[in-house]
């Protein structure tokens, strides 16, 4: 043979080759199709009965077996949230001959009203032709028993036991826990669809909404054979669904339910928080409403009045509140004069009852018109000396205050785990000009420096800051859950704490001089809070405030009593308890409340009897 | 015969003899029109044969939603016209552009697997701004192409070298699609290749003892493989163990096939498919939908369809004049079969689930596009043949 490379290329051979190689594969199609054929036959022929019955008669469905939800626990093992057996009414409208007169029949039977078949028929609208849709929830005994016994008139309707979603401590813990509902449009964009087949409800507030991945579990499903109706004859196969995770809280029941208690009547919020781990031990918010309602679709009209109350009872005021701080914002103000060599512990202003900008005659009053006099750190805080803080936020100028108070997560999200958290307004020149396109003026540097002004902060920020501040520095981010636990494991698994930062201050003993003067607050013969700080075997540091209320965002259609009670200063108290290494920190706002001091402060110190009074260690498992 | 053919091949005088005879034959007329617009009228005849029947399909499998078959229409008119561009012009300038298009194809499955979008869990689209496409389509046709140029460059059959060099060239492009995930389209492209290769007239016992080594390469592939791939696999031989997934769709499909029969039940009187039992109806499962329908003798009458298709395709490349285009049409042809085969084979369980469209029937319009491309450039290789001298 010769060297291909020098061989000729020769086409007749070569044509015939590739022709030869052609007519095989040709005929090795026809084999390969033979046998495709081979196998309709067996299929379409032999099998056919076997097929044609089971395609006919009888029918493989498979339905989706829902996990349980996860149930909800305090930090001592109190039920928050559980699931509760509850019978509804659903039929698959595929499988029903004719819809209108099966629904004329079923709501005599079962004396429907008009608005549950406006309901159904709405729910219709957005589930396909073989999905099951809920004609009437909750039924009674009675009810499922006369359906039962009518049931063969209605092929394709039957009576299914599910779990719902309950809050046996009803609305104490409504803006925490949050709810479930029924999952809406936009929600099964998002959700993977093939998990949540046959589960109704997911979370839409709060712990609910956040850990809903841990709380719904993984849905199983069973094989089974129906018949013509639609009905299950046996079922095949089955695999049972992963419940979801049980969650562990920090929040405490007895506090939560003190801080409810204490608010009274008042609009307002509390939040005490852990200071070594960040837990969120209460979290308050007033007024508020009854998570159950909303578990089935709540009523029209129930949401109207809910939406629609001067009140806002939906509204979460511990995590979306924006108040002026007032005087809580002191401490803050005081440990950035310190950290910036403004002024030390020792310095001392005069009070004359105002304060005058240089060159200016326009008086900033402080709330004690004849004057504190001389006045130091220590006496200022305690007395809560405006014209101390007017000099000092005047000496540090607004844009150092504002870089200081950054660290403390004024004007920031505090990461708390529970969606919708506002980040409240720390105010800054360049956020002026931006915003408002003005010039900063100096005089608002000094109602900055009493927490008036532009401030707005929200409960969960002031607790945060305040047990940043108890802590000297060492910063956690707010977490409700605690631990979680799931079905089959007996061991609870704790999440980590998140220890977010720790703050860049120079001296130790610039911590020391806030904090005695925050216990000067609370102990001092002259202190705002003094009245609290009585019968206790232990010092704790706090700080009173006293918040105006410049106008309301309301249109003015209320009735002038309303209005002059809205008009009413916002009463706010910040502690941590011990003073040296603590255990707590509170936040109270109190809104119209009046003083800090004669409203707010006796709230945050029942707060510190009941966590002290009590002994709390590890939460009981079940 | 032969010789006949032969004497034609040698003479244009007496090509254009033969013709002219032909025309004076009635009926002959349209089909000389045909071949001057470079089209093949059987080919033709059998894509618009499957076209419309695919309409018919889908407008029973999809729920007798006109809009669903409308915009299968656009796809329809937009793969036509890419069919008749293609037929236009003359394979030499494919030949030409082979080793451009094969190269600027490896570059963007490159780009596709370092920056492509994801969609149904694999890497294949390449997001251009104003539109996606899988470049592992235009391998579909650069492949064979690129093979078949590089070994007719010399005489055939090749040297064992130059048979080594075509086997990298199909490899390469065969793995890089298998990495995004998609195995099927990766054989199927490897297969087109191979497919060349076979057609070139390697010796046999070459073809053997690869056969051979492939065995023995089963077991490494299966490692290579991704779990899902694996699963999918595993459930073709035991279709209960994984019910929600891919087991799911052979025992759907099987009952809606079998239950179909001889007559089958009828158009729009399907029961599996219409009560939504049959998953991926209008795509890759669409098979079991006329099955149900048109039973044993609709799926006959289709399959002769697809391989009088073929076997046109075959004719055209025994037809061709130079051995390229000989290895090029004779796998487009056997390679649109082979299409078939893995569809119907996966629907009716004789092969694993791979995501393999039905050509030309199938609801989509990427494959759509390439398989009647493919036809382009059968036409193309067919009509241009008798301008040129061998």
């Amino acid at each position: 043979m010769i060297d291909p490379r020098h061989r000729l290329k020769d086409h007749f051979r070569e044509s015939r080759l590739v022709s030869n190689r052609l007519i095989f594969a040709g005929l090795l199609s026809l084999v390969l199709f033979g046998i495709i054929i081979f196998r309709l036959v067996m299929l379409q022929i032999v099998e056919f009965e076997h097929f044609d019955s089971l395609s006919n008669r009888n029918r493989v469905d498979i339905e989706p077996l829902p996990p349980q939800r996860g149930l909800i626990y305090d930090r001592n093992g109190v039920l928050l949230a559980e699931n509760i057996p509850t019978f509804s009414l659903e039929l698959i409208p595929e499988k029903v001959q004719n819809l209108d007169e099966t629904i004329a029949e079923l709501a005599e039977l079962l004396s429907l009203t008009a608005e549950d078949i406006d309901a159904f028929n709405e729910r219709r609208k957005r589930h396909r032709a073989f999905e099951e849709i809920v004609v009437r929830n909750q039924l009674t005994q009675k009810e499922v028993a006369l359906f039962s016994v009518n049931r063969h008139r209605f092929p394709g309707v039957d009576v299914v036991g599910r779990l719902i979603r309950h809050y046996p401590q009803g609305p104490l813990f409504a803006h925490a826990v949050g709810y479930v509902g029924r999952i809406n449009q936009q929600e099964t964009q998002v959700i993977d669809r093939q998990n949540y087949k046959g589960t109704l409800q997911i979370g839409k507030t709060g712990v609910e909404k956040q850990y809903e991945d841990l709380l719904h579990g993984t849905v199983g499903y069973r094989q089974v054979e129906t018949n013509v109706q639609g009905r299950t004859v046996r079922e095949l196969f089955s695999e049972p669904a992963t419940a979801g995770q049980d969650l562990y809280l920090h929040l405490d029941i007895n506090l939560q339910q003190a801080a409810a208690e204490a608010l009274g009547d008042y609009n307002g919020s509390v939040v005490v928080l852990d200071t070594k781990n960040g837990g969120v031990l209460a979290l308050v918010s007033k007024p508020d409403y009854n998570p159950n309602s909303f578990v089935n679709g709540i009523s029209v009209k129930e949401y109207a009045e809910l939406r629609d109350s001067i009140d806002q009872p939906l509204f979460n005021r511990a995590l979306r509140g924006h108040y002026p701080p007032g005087s809580t914002f002191k401490p803050f103000v005081a440990l950035a004069g310190l950290e910036l060599n403004v002024v030390t512990q020792q310095s001392r202003t005069y009070c004359p009852g105002f304060y005058s900008l240089p060159g200016n005659t326009h008086r900033y009053r402080c709330w004690k018109r004849v004057g504190h006099g001389h006045v130091d750190l220590k006496s200022a805080m305690a007395e809560s000396c405006d014209v101390y803080f007017y000099d000092l936020a005047h000496a540090i100028g607004i844009d150092r205050l504002h870089g200081f108070l950054d660290l403390f997560g004024f004007g920031h999200q505090t990461g708390v785990d529970i969606p919708g958290e506002s980040k409240g307004l720390s105010p800054s020149r360049e956020w002026k000009r931006n915003q408002r396109n003005q010039a900063w003026y100096p005089g608002e540097t000094l109602i900055s420096g009493i927490g008036q002004g532009f401030n707005q902060m929200t409960p969960i920020q002031l607790a945060h800051a305040t047990a940043t501040l108890g802590m000297m520095g060492t910063v956690y981010t707010p977490q409700l859950v605690r631990a979680t636990k799931t079905d089959n494991d007996e061991g609870m698994q704790l999440l980590g704490v998140q220890q977010a930062d720790s703050l860049p201050i120079q001296k130790s003993s610039h911590w020391q001089s806030v904090i005695e003067s925050m216990v000067e607050v609370v102990h001092g013969k002259r202190g705002t809070a003094r009245h609290i700080g009585t019968d206790l075997p232990f010092q704790f540091a706090g700080k009173t405030g006293t918040a105006q209320v410049f106008g309301i965002a309301q249109d003015a259609k209320y009735d002038a009593e309303l209005l002059a009670k809205k008009l009413h200063d916002h009463a706010l108290f910040v502690a941590f308890a011990p003073a040296v290494d603590p255990e707590i920190a509170i936040a109270v706002v109190v809104e119209n409340g009046g003083s800090g001091s004669a409203t707010a402060a006796p709230i945050a110190r029942k707060l510190i009897d009941v966590y002290f009074g009590i002994e709390t260690d590890e939460p009981v498992t079940q | 015969m032969s010789q006949l053919r032969n004497e034609v091949r040698q003479s244009p005088r007496a090509m254009s003899g033969l013709l002219q005879d032909r025309r004076r034959v009635p009926g002959f007329q349209w089909r000389s029109g045909l071949h001057r617009a470079h089209m093949d009228g059987f080919l033709i005849l059998g894509i618009l044969t499957l076209l419309l029947f695919s309409s018919v399909v889908l407008y029973s499998s999809g729920g007798e939603d006109v809009g669903l078959l409308l915009r299968q229409g656009v796809r329809m008119a937009i793969a036509i016209t890419v069919m008749i561009i293609l037929a236009q012009i003359h394979p030499d300038r494919f030949k030409d552009v082979a080793f451009w298009i094969y190269a600027v194809g490896l570059l963007m499955l490159i780009a596709v697997l370092l920056f492509g979008t994801i969609g149904k869990g694999a890497q294949r689209w390449l997001d251009l701004g104003f539109f996606r496409f899988q470049p592992s389509e235009i391998m579909k046709l650069a492949v064979p192409l690129v093979v078949a140029v590089y070994l007719a460059d010399r005489p055939l059959p090749p040297s064992f070298v130059r048979m080594f060099f075509a086997l990298v060239m199909i490899a390469v492009p065969a793995l890089l699609i298998a990495k995004q995930p998609d195995l099927g389209t990766a054989l199927l492209i490897a297969s087109s290749g191979l497919i060349v290769v076979f057609l070139s007239g390697v010796s046999w016992r070459l073809i053997m003892s690869f056969l051979t080594l492939a065995a023995a390469a089963a077991p490494v592939l299966w490692y290579l493989m991704h779990d899902y791939q694996r699963r999918r696999v595993m459930t073709l031989f035991n279709p209960e163990s994984d019910p929600l997934g891919a087991g799911y769709h052979i025992i759907q499909s099987k009952i809606a096939i079998g239950s179909g029969g001889l007559q089958g039940r009828g158009w729009l009187q399907g029961t599996q498919s219409h009560l939504e039992f049959l998953p991926e109806r209008s795509t890759d499962f669409i098979f079991a939908v006329i099955a149900e329908e048109f039973g044993l003798i609709g799926l006959t009458l289709l399959i002769t369809v697809y391989l009088l298709i073929t076997a046109r395709g075959l004719y055209i490349a025994a037809q061709a004049q130079l051995s390229y285009m000989k290895l090029l049409a004779g796998s487009i042809a056997i390679t649109f079969l082979v299409y078939v085969f893995v569809n119907v084979g996966m629907v009716t369980g004789l092969l694993p689930v791979v995501g393999v469209p039905l050509p030309l029937i199938s609801y989509g319009g990427t494959s759509m596009v390439t398989l009647l491309a493919g036809f382009g450039i059968l036409m193309s290789i067919h009509t241009h043949r008798r301008m040129m001298s061998p």
